[in-house]
């Protein structure tokens, strides 16, 4: 098998999957039960979050540990926005939002809100001038993503942290799905207000995540009980799943110095290869890009018959995001680049992890360049 | 180029004539012991100053971690240069170009080594001069400059340092003898401990756990409070203190307005003992003037009584709100503030008396005989050595 959808999600590390198991099996107290077993469970808990701050140089009671990227995006724009409405009901974010961030803006706009959809330029980049210009005496909340999951590209979340520092009436949310452990961005004093991370982008394991809430923020939780996670979001925490979170990202930092050459070049391979297919268009630019995502256009091949036919050859990719591909047709982040509907109708992604090697990109280029002319035959 | 060394420079440890030799040999021990993450550093340690070597180490979490040491007045990033005035003047180039915000400058020379060619004043204004001719937008401003340029030409080279740190003053911990710290998990007493040790001082904690009134939680909060105090200083050993059959039996003796004054004294009584045991001279508490009933000048009185060993109380002529401020700053507040009873809340009557009489108390104490009770107490105590961490935390760190 040959996987290279790994922004869809990755294989765990099996040290991860072993700090599980042990939790699960070890410490299955409840942290908030008052006996010694449940102490225990506590202790623990707290060093995972003592871990998972130095890890990203933040306060402890900053990370709110959640269930994923989904999860995070919503407590931080639906918690803004509840919070703080009556502030304003303005919201800005961009056209090429993962769907938790979109669907929970348009939520919001049957709620009365309103949201400002900023547009990006041909390369999938929101420009600064943009969202300096959207903001209004209402506006409460910037929403933007640190790498774009279909394209690769990066934003200009340094930027907006500037700007949104000078509006002290505003929060700034980064989706950091992408982007987390690929591209830095220190949280302290960066005018980041909250970001989001998720484990399985990073070799963790599914149903784990992270939120930062600067301090001194609140937010109207999406969850209300036992008022675990500071009141952030209640609910017996997921021990297990947040040690082997907070495992999964110091593995993930330790690599970072030897993945990050190793992916380069798997990437530079992959751009060599694919600009050798006929009529083959790569549509995440040449710069401001991160190297472990491809996005591709076969203008006039229906990317999931691609799909298909690669899958019989055991090769994974994927057309947009797994999480947008239950819509049907054109890609909506390629539309929003202003590309040809040949195009966004056709665009494929190539997605790269550490254990990928040369010879997947090899035999994948292989695979593609015959699909191509098998297809051509017919579709062509 | 790059910032290749850090300077530490001592505060009032430097005029301590005869003792000089073991506050630095102390603070030696504690810079070493911070920098041991940091691999390749290494440190020099001169009469009036430290150095420590980066060999590429980033200087900025080394300085985050020093600054917190006790007898250390400041800190720079340091360039060490040859005592050749090209080479200097270089490297103040560099120094002026990384300020941030920085649009005026000063560059002031000190000439320790007298075989260096070129007098102090004039070799500012060389400096001076090839600082301008090199930038643009910067001005000298020999008043009130944003960025001044330290040019220390010494007899083996010459360090170049702009911005200075402040760091945390005192004394180096271990230079001035060693404190038993009554540690409750309240705010007050980790912030006591902390000024202690400001002065010098190395702590011992104890205390004073009544299960089952009293939780692990409540021993583990004591456990973290020590465990963060440590950052500051040497490795705490806490004695733990059953407490429960002396404190049931005082519940049950004593009339309630005195409980509170007798279970005080036997607590003191009882640090007494240890720290006797321990070798160590003095008792230091969180007490702060009138802020709860055995507080107050009367209580305190009361409580002293049985006791004639020094009672250092750091916190005593502070407000609440400085020092709660305090232990924001030295990152034990959100311990302190995880809602557990401690020993003292407990068994605390509705209505304690807040003017106890000495002689009162010394006559319902002697209803009952409490040497026994109080050697017994002493038998079980439970120590714990924070840092060298348990097995279960090694455990635990296992799976990180």
């Amino acid at each position: 098998m040959i996987y290279l959808d790994n922004s869809a999600t990755t294989k765990p590390y099996p040290e991860v999957v072993e700090s599980f198991r042990q939790v699960s099996e070890k410490y299955y107290g409840n942290p908030s039960s008052v006996h010694s077993f449940g102490t225990e469970a506590e202790k623990l808990l707290r060093m995972a979050k003592q871990q998972a701050a130095s890890l990203l140089h933040v306060h402890e009671d900053e990370i709110v540990f959640t269930s994923g990227g989904t999860e995070g995006n919503n407590t931080a724009i639906k918690g803004i926005a509840l919070a703080h409405q009556n502030r304003g009901k303005h919201i800005i974010t961009t056209q090429i939002e993962h769907p938790s961030v979109l669907e929970a803006c348009t939520a919001l706009e049957r709620l009365g809100f309103d949201v400002t959809y900023l547009p990006v330029n041909k390369q999938g980049i929101v420009s600064v001038e943009d969202v300096k210009n959207a903001i209004t005496k209402d506006t409460i909340l910037i929403s933007i993503m640190h790498v774009n999951n279909e394209l690769g590209t990066i934003q200009p979340i340094k930027e907006v942290g500037a700007i949104a520092k000078q509006h002290p009436k505003l929060f700034f949310h980064v989706d950091h799905v992408q982007g987390f452990g690929k591209v830095s961005i220190p949280l302290h004093d960066s005018g980041i207000d909250l970001c989001t991370i998720s484990g399985h982008k990073i070799h963790g394991l599914k149903g784990t995540g992270l939120l930062y809430i600067k301090r001194n923020t609140t937010i109207f939780p999406l969850m209300h009980g036992g008022d675990q996670e500071m009141g952030y979001r209640s609910g017996t925490e997921n021990l297990a799943g947040i040690v082997s979170l907070v495992k999964a990202i110091r593995l993930y930092f330790d690599h970072a110095n030897t993945r990050t050459n190793h992916v380069k070049r798997l990437n530079e391979k992959l751009r060599a290869c694919l600009s050798e297919i006929n009529g083959l268009v790569i549509n995440t630019p040449d710069h401001d890009y991160v190297d472990h995502i491809l996005n591709f256009s076969l203008p006039g091949f229906k990317p999931e018959v691609v799909i298909h036919a690669l899958g019989e050859k055991e090769i994974y990719i994927s057309t947009k995001s797994a999480c947008s591909s239950k819509q049907p047709d054109e890609s909506v982040v390629l539309a929003a680049c202003g590309l040809d509907k040949a195009i966004t109708k056709s665009g494929l992604r190539v997605s790269l992890a550490y254990d990928n090697c040369e010879e997947d990109i090899e035999a994948f280029c292989e695979a593609l360049k015959m699909i191509r002319n098998q297809l051509s035959e017919v579709m062509g | 180029m790059f910032y290749d060394h850090i300077v530490i420079r001592y505060g009032e440890l430097s005029l301590k004539g005869r003792n000089r030799k073991l506050f630095t040999t102390k603070l030696h021990e504690h810079v070493i012991k911070k920098l041991k993450p940091f691999e390749g550093t290494r440190v020099k340690k001169l009469r009036d100053r430290m150095y420590i070597i980066l060999n590429g180490a980033d200087p900025e979490p080394i300085i985050e971690e020093c600054r917190h040491i006790f007898g250390i007045q400041s800190l720079s990033v340091a360039i060490k240069a040859e005592n050749e005035p090209d080479k200097i003047k270089e490297a103040a180039l560099f120094a002026l170009q990384q300020g941030k915000n920085v649009s005026t400058f000063k560059v002031t020379t000190k000439r320790v080594n007298k075989d260096f060619p070129i007098d102090s004043q004039a070799f500012n204004h060389i400096v001076g001069g090839h600082l301008l001719s090199n930038t643009d937008g910067f001005t000298v401003d020999v008043h009130h400059p944003d960025m001044e340029i330290h040019i220390d030409i010494r007899n083996e080279a010459t360090y170049i340092t702009s911005a200075r740190i402040l760091g945390a003053g005192g004394l180096p911990v271990g230079s001035s003898g060693k404190t038993l710290l009554l540690l409750s998990g309240g705010i007050d007493s980790p912030v006591a401990g902390y000024m202690a040790m400001k002065r010098g001082v190395q702590l011992e904690a104890i205390h004073f756990h009544s299960p089952p009134y009293t939780s692990e939680r409540a021993k583990q909060k004591v456990i973290d409070l020590a465990e963060v105090l440590s950052e500051y200083g040497n490795n705490i050993k806490i004695h733990v203190v059953p407490f429960t059959k002396l404190q049931q039996k005082i519940h049950r003796e004593i009339p309630h307005g005195y409980s509170m004054t007798v279970m005080r004294r036997m607590m003191m009584r009882i640090s007494d003992q240890i720290a006797r045991k321990e070798g160590i001279l003095s008792l230091t508490t969180g007490e702060s003037l009138g802020q709860v009933a055995s507080q107050t000048m009367e209580s305190m009185h009361a409580i002293n009584e049985v006791t004639n060993y020094p009672i250092i109380r750091p916190l005593v002529a502070m407000d609440k709100e400085e020092i709660i401020r305090i232990s924001q700053q030295i990152n034990t507040y959100d311990i302190s503030i995880r809602p557990h009873e401690d020993c003292c809340t407990v068994f605390v009557p509705k209505s304690p008396k807040t003017k106890p009489r000495t002689e009162k108390v010394i006559q319902f104490e002697g209803f009952n005989d409490y040497a026994a009770d109080i050697a017994e107490t002493i038998e079980n105590v439970e120590v714990i050595e924070i840092a060298k961490s348990t097995k279960d935390d090694q455990d635990m760190m296992e799976l990180f």
